[in-house]
Order: C-alpha cells, then sequence, then structure tokens
C-alpha cells in the first residue's frame, strides 16, 4: 500500500546555513533508510507557497491565480511517497524521518481505484 | 424445533473468533460483520435443532462464501477477488482442500484486540470498538453507557472500521519492537472502559456492567499474553476496586471514603482471586506501573480495618510508583500515605511541594484534613473552601460542605 508523507512546518536548510551538511545527510541517509527497506517510491521538496500559482477551470475558461489555495500557517514544504505493507510500517519510517523533530508529518493512504489508471506514460519510463 | 437456541449458543460463546478470523481473512471490518450475519441467517434456514457437527466451521466457511458473493456483487473490488482465490484454502471449499485457512489460524482474538487499539484511532473510537468488536455489545447498548446517541456512535464505529481499512491498519499483532507500547495502549483502553462504569457505578445499572466487562477483556488480555506481568497486573487492579464496588457509596448516593467503608460489604472472594492474579503477575519479575497500584490495592484490601492498613509499606510502594510513572495525582497519593506512616507534618511538607494541581479538590481536600489534625483548624477551614469550590461532583461537594460544617461546630466550641 503505498502512503504520501506530507511535511508540515519545516524550515529547509539553505547551502550556506551552518548546519546545511549535516542536515542534508540525514534527510539522505533517511532515504537511504527507506531504499533499504524496499518501500521508497519518490521524494519531493517543493518550493515555497510565494511561488504558488493556483488553476480552475469554470464554464470553460481557465481562472489562475497567483499564491496558494489556502492561506494558513501550515506550511507544506514536500512530500514523499513510500510503499509500506501496513500503517504501522509507514508510521514507523515516519518517525525517523528528520523532519518530524522539527515539524509535523501527515500519513495519508495514495488511494487507487477500479479502471483509474495513472500508470507513467511511456517516454517517462524509458527516459528515467 | 428451530435451529434459533442453538445457533445463539454458537454465536455468543465464538462470536469474537469468528469475526476475528473473518476479518483476518477479509481485511474488511464492515465485510467481516455482514458476512457473518448473513451465516447467521442461513443458519436459521438450513441448521437442525442440534446444528451440523462444527457449527463454528459451517458457519466460517458460510460467511467466507457470502463475502465472495457480496465482492462479487459489488464489483468494486476485483483485485480483493484476486487476492482471495490466491490464497490458499479460500475459494475452494473447505472439503476440497481438507484444511482451511479460516480454519487452521487458531485464535485470532488478540490480532483484533491490537486492531482495535491503534492509536492511529482516536481514544474514544477505541474503546467503543473494542466494545462492539470483541465484548460483542450492541452500537446502542454502548451508547447508552457513554450518554451520547445511538447514531453518533454508531457513526463513529462505522469511521473507525474505514479508517482500518482505507489506511492499511495492520489487522496483525505488532511487531516485537512495537509490542510493550502498544500493549499499554491496549490496557488504558480496558482501564478507560472499567472506570467510565466504576465512577458512575451508583446511578445507572449498566455501568457495573461496563466494569465487568472491562475485567472480562483485561482477563482475555492477559489469558492470551501470558508472559506480560501487566496484563495480569491490572486484571488485578480492577478485581481490587470492584471488590469495593458495593461499599462505596451510600444508599443516598454520597461516597463513603475507603477508611469509613464497612468492610463487610468488600467481596472477599474477588478480593481472594486478584491476590491470586497479582501474585502470578510479580513471579514474572518484571514490575510496572499496573501491578505497583494492585499491591497497593491488595494491601488496603487485606488491612481488617481502617487503623490497621500496612501504610509504610503503601507509602514505599508509591514512592516506587512516583519513581517509574512521576505524576502530580501520584505524588498527592505518595503524601497522603507518608502523612499516614510517619505524620500529619511530613506529609504536608510533601502536599505543599506538588505542582499543578492547584485546581484539583482532592489535593486542598488532603491538605485541610491534614490541617484539621495539626490543629490548624482556621488553615484547614480555608482548605475545605476551597475544595468545594473546586469539586464538581454533588456527592463529592455534599462530603465536603459536611467536612467543612464540622470543622466549624468543634471551632465554636
Amino acid at each position: 500500500m503505498q502512503y504520501m508523507l506530507l511535511i508540515y512546518n519545516c524550515e529547509r536548510p539553505e547551502p550556506d546555513d551552518p548546519g546545511f551538511a549535516e542536515a542534508l545527510a540525514r534527510v539522505n541517509a533517511f532515504a537511504d533508510e527507506c531504499r533499504r527497506r524496499g518501500t521508497f517510491v519518490a521524494g519531493h521538496p517543493l518550493q515555497p507557497e510565494r511561488t504558488a500559482t493556483t488553476v480552475s477551470v469554470r464554464d470553460g475558461r481557465a481562472l489562475i491565480t497567483d499564491g496558494p489555495f489556502v492561506e494558513t500557517y501550515e506550511h507544506l514544504g514536500g512530500v514523499y511517497v513510500l510503499d509500506c505493507r501496513n500503517l504501522d510500517e509507514v508510521l514507523e519510517l515516519a518517525t525517523l524521518c528528520p523532519f518530524a523533530e522539527q515539524g509535523t508529518i501527515e500519513v495519508r493512504p495514495v488511494v487507487g481505484g477500479p479502471g483509474l489508471d495513472h500508470a507513467p506514460s511511456n517516454e517517462a519510463a524509458t527516459s528515467a | 424445533m428451530s435451529p434459533a437456541p442453538v445457533l445463539q449458543q454458537v454465536y455468543s460463546e465464538h462470536r469474537a473468533r469468528m469475526l476475528a478470523a473473518l476479518i483476518r481473512v477479509l481485511g474488511d471490518f464492515e465485510l467481516a460483520e455482514d458476512a457473518l450475519q448473513d451465516a447467521c441467517a442461513l443458519a436459521l434456514r438450513k441448521w437442525g435443532d442440534i446444528g451440523p457437527d462444527d457449527p463454528v466451521a459451517w458457519l466460517l466457511t458460510a460467511a467466507r462464501n457470502s463475502a465472495i458473493d457480496r465482492l462479487r456483487r459489488a464489483q468494486v473490488s476485483r483485485d480483493k477477488l484476486a487476492q482471495l482465490a490466491g490464497q490458499p484454502g479460500m475459494v475452494t471449499t473447505m472439503t476440497e482442500s481438507g484444511e482451511d485457512s479460516l480454519l487452521s489460524i487458531g485464535d485470532e482474538r488478540l490480532s483484533l484486540i491490537f486492531t482495535c487499539c491503534h492509536p492511529a484511532l482516536a481514544q474514544d473510537a477505541r474503546v467503543a470498538l473494542t466494545l462492539q468488536a470483541v465484548a460483542g455489545l450492541t452500537a446502542g447498548q454502548i451508547a447508552r453507557m457513554f450518554l451520547v446517541s445511538e447514531p453518533a456512535l454508531a457513526q463513529r464505529l462505522v469511521r473507525a472500521k474505514r479508517k482500518i481499512r482505507d489506511a492499511g491498519i495492520s489487522l496483525e499483532v505488532p511487531a516485537d519492537h512495537l509490542l510493550p507500547e502498544r500493549l499499554s495502549g491496549v490496557l488504558v483502553v480496558v482501564y478507560l472502559i472499567f472506570t467510565q462504569g466504576y465512577t458512575a457505578a451508583h446511578e445507572q445499572a449498566e455501568d457495573h456492567a461496563l466494569s465487568q466487562e472491562a475485567i472480562r477483556l483485561g482477563k482475555l488480555v492477559a489469558t492470551l499474553m501470558p508472559g506480560e506481568p501487566e496484563a495480569l497486573g491490572l486484571v488485578a487492579l480492577l478485581l481490587l476496586h470492584d471488590s469495593r464496588a458495593a461499599a462505596r457509596h451510600s444508599p443516598a448516593g454520597d461516597v463513603i471514603l475507603l477508611a469509613d467503608q464497612d468492610r463487610s460489604r468488600w467481596d472477599r472472594a474477588e478480593i481472594a482471586e486478584a491476590i491470586g492474579v497479582l501474585d502470578r503477575a510479580l513471579r514474572l519479575g518484571k514490575p510496572g506501573t499496573y501491578q505497583l497500584q494492585a499491591a497497593i490495592a491488595a494491601l488496603h484490601a487485606q488491612a481488617p480495618t481502617a487503623g490497621q492498613t500496612d501504610w509504610p509499606r503503601i507509602a514505599a510502594l508509591y514512592a516506587e510508583l512516583l519513581a517509574v510513572a512521576p505524576s502530580p495525582v501520584v505524588a498527592l497519593n505518595h503524601a497522603v500515605a507518608v502523612a499516614e506512616a510517619t505524620g500529619p507534618d511530613e506529609g504536608l511538607t510533601l502536599i505543599d511541594r506538588i505542582d499543578g494541581l492547584d485546581r484539583y479538590h482532592l489535593l486542598h481536600a488532603a491538605r485541610a484534613d491534614l490541617l484539621r489534625r495539626l490543629g490548624r483548624t482556621a488553615a484547614a477551614a480555608g482548605a475545605y473552601r476551597r475544595a468545594h469550590e473546586l469539586a464538581v461532583n454533588p456527592a463529592d461537594r455534599r462530603f465536603l460542605a459536611r467536612r467543612l460544617h464540622d470543622l466549624d461546630v468543634q471551632e465554636s466550641r
């Protein structure tokens, strides 16, 4: 079963921060541990909300707006997708994630549905 | 004759085991419940007055077949069907396979308990689900016991069952490294069920049933995990609390303090059972908070009169409890025990060092009592007044008002 880990309220360390090398090493070690257990599917850090653009289509017209969908105090910093045996396994990995010490991680199951085709395209698969 | 009485008996005796086995194999709470209901309905039509040779096997097979039918009809779960078909012994009939995985998996009730008490579920959902799935109470019964509406409780149960399925909450006993923490979560749920029944025991007849249910659940966990002394410790503690149920309230519903209870109304057989259980726990040599609390309760239970209570040992046990599970309430109990064992002065010094209980009426009541015994009547009256202000329960308030009144009488003499 695939789960998405949504990382909230963490500062992403910048390359000139004093703790950068250590922080990077810890995040990479976390990804290594996920790979070692065969659970790692993807990890995507996100640019901050100020880079967000929102799209909606109403009556055939696309509405493009600057900024995030909801202005909240909570800040979504990135996501991981892990393929785990059950909730216990993903919760255990989430507690190992270095971001859990600073912010909060919301764990959500990724849903499949009958007839839903979200397989990666051929080009994407071959170029990867 | 109808098969209803036979079915009734088989169902009430084996319901939790059958449900646990079906949930484990089907991976879906609601589907397992529906399938078991279908199987019972079929049994009412097909069974004679003595039922089949192995009624549990019959019901499980019928339930499994019904679950497969339901999945086929729903057509949403091709994957699930494939998964069931791929499991040896699942889709083939029992006579074909000889050994059916449903029947060879033994007692799955422990897995069911851990699933119901999973920390990813809200605490009130864990309590309700355990009472329904493991103890077999209906949503209506649970709603009445917890003073919530039946639709609200039913909703809570459905939401929890769907989360178990959709979030992939494990249907197995947790891995060894997760076990200590998860077991303590299970024991908390059992304890919560007990206290819900116990604190309200004088108001509704159903409350006592709830305490009994908690004791049964505790015994089930202790039986299924015989190497876990804390499960035994909890059972001993609950039995000891329960042994005093008949002596805890006056006919008017007022609380009677331990020291003032009529000890002839304590249930001696229950106390003896508790002490036996506690001895078994202590022999396992892994002390814990429930065992310590039970040991303290056992010393109270064994004292022939309040005056003969072994306060020095109780104070020592509270000190040990304070070391492993520090909390202001334990510190207060420790202080009270020290006051009894050594003297009110020492107890008062300890009480005045406790932080974070300023709004707890029992702290002020305990202070008041010690001040009264030290002859500091004005300070005692002030503390009783503060306790009275903070107390919510009407019986507690009546008790404190009476104490305050006695003090005024004493002072005006």
